[in-house]
């Protein structure tokens, strides 16, 4: 546990400090997803993914549900994530790290705030596009293609 | 990748997690029947999995480590949380075998993979050392071995010849031994010297039988014995061609240890 903590804590962190903008809230998300994989190391299944999308999504996910204040939507164990291509190696993962955000800096600033609002502040559809007071149909279509330029971007060599 | 157009945007937010009300009912339910928007969902979560890696930050403070661990200790391994689901038993019992596989299977590979990058170098340095000092070890064996290797005894000038000898040289934490002797008297017909090892504790252990050469020399090398043996002496009597257990008295030669 020690080494897994030793590699993988900064990605826990480094999300559930986006998501809450608070350490002492990031430190109890990063505390409760290593207790549930130390309780749980099944939960993890190595055939659909690796370990670090893995844990950035669940993680994504708990710090949603604690700054929503709402309980826990899903179980880790059914939490399943494949990235393509394969981030396993840290070296692989920076460099596509380092696409991503470059993608993200050059994306419409409206665009790139429906994304975040959505993955990083867990509002609904709805929810965005009446604090952005944009059509549902546009916050939808920015949303989407959003995520298709962020894959774009890591399929690129 | 063919995705049913009506459900494609849809698709993406309800990858996010920000998909509500109806029309979250309404996807739910085609996924049900879609696989091909079950696999789009599938690229599309991986696709929001490289929004969560984006975020950068500091790393955690060290207390948090020292928490977790804390907390950690306090309670066993593999317990999962109350709150799952029951199950009948031997789904129970084969959901905590492939969990005790998997904390092997990633306990094994984890350790070998940090340790691995580091283990070679040490290694290589390691494996050439061993070379060499395998090398030196061929030469020292080749040379006692050889069959042209001459055993001469060099002794005062002057003098005729030597008594019997030998030099017994053993390494309890090698588990190693050798043995050379010269100017060894003939033996009897059917008869061979054998070398024993004379314990601190317990009875004498043999330690390989020989015969000496035209000039009395001979050389025993490493001859299968117990390992961890203490020894106080090392002793040579006369047995049978094909060795003894027990020594035949009497001691022809005695060594004692320094």
């Amino acid at each position: 546990m020690a080494q897994l903590y030793a590699r993988y804590s900064s990605v826990v962190y480094a999300v559930a400090l986006r998501v809450l903008g608070d350490t002492a809230a990031a430190e109890d998300v990063l505390q409760e997803i290593f207790i549930q994989l130390w309780r749980n190391p099944g939960a993890f299944d190595s055939g659909r993914g690796n370990l670090a999308p893995w844990l950035a999504v669940i993680t994504r996910n708990r710090a949603v549900d604690s700054l929503r204040k709402r309980r826990p939507h899903t179980e880790i164990g059914e939490t399943t994530v494949s990235v393509e291509p394969d981030l396993a190696g840290e070296a692989d993962r920076g460099r596509a790290m380092e696409k991503v955000r470059a993608v993200l800096n050059q994306m419409p600033a409206a665009q790139r705030s429906s994304l975040e609002m959505a993955y990083f502040e867990g509002y609904s559809h709805s929810e965005i596009a009446e604090k952005t007071g944009e059509p549902l149909g546009t916050v939808k279509t920015r949303i989407r293609n959003g995520l298709m330029l962020l894959r774009k971007a890591v399929e690129t060599k | 990748m063919s995705v049913h157009e009506p459900f494609a945007e849809d698709l993406a937010l309800y990858a996010l997690g920000c998909l509500e009300g109806d029309e979250r009912t309404s996807l739910e339910k085609h996924l049900e029947e879609c696989a091909s928007c079950r696999r789009e969902l599938e690229q599309l979560r991986g696709d929001a999995a490289l929004l969560a890696l984006s975020a950068s930050g500091p790393k955690p403070p060290a207390r948090a480590q020292t928490r977790l661990m804390d907390a950690i200790a306090q309670e066993p391994r593999g317990q999962k949380a109350e709150n799952r689901r029951p199950r009948p038993q031997w789904w129970a019992a084969l959901g905590w075998a492939a969990a005790a596989a998997m904390i092997v299977v990633v306990a094994v590979l984890w350790n070998q993979n940090v340790r691995l990058k580091s283990s070679v170098a040490v290694l290589q340095g390691l494996s050439e050392q061993q070379r060499l000092e395998l090398g030196q070890a061929r030469r020292v064996v080749n040379t006692l071995m050889a069959q042209d290797a001459m055993h001469i005894d060099v002794m005062p000038v002057g003098q005729k010849a030597l008594p019997p000898q030998g030099k017994a040289i053993y390494s309890r934490q090698n588990n190693g031994l050798i043995f050379m002797a010269s100017n060894l008297l003939p033996l009897p017909a059917q008869k061979a010297y054998e070398l024993w090892i004379i314990p601190t504790q317990g009875a004498p252990i043999p330690a390989g039988v020989f015969k000496p050469d035209a000039h009395g020399g001979a050389m025993v090398i490493n001859p299968p014995i117990p390992a961890g043996v203490e020894a106080k002496a090392f002793a040579i009597t006369i047995e049978p061609e094909q060795g003894s257990q027990t020594p035949t008295m009497p001691i022809v030669m005695l060594g004692a240890g320094g």
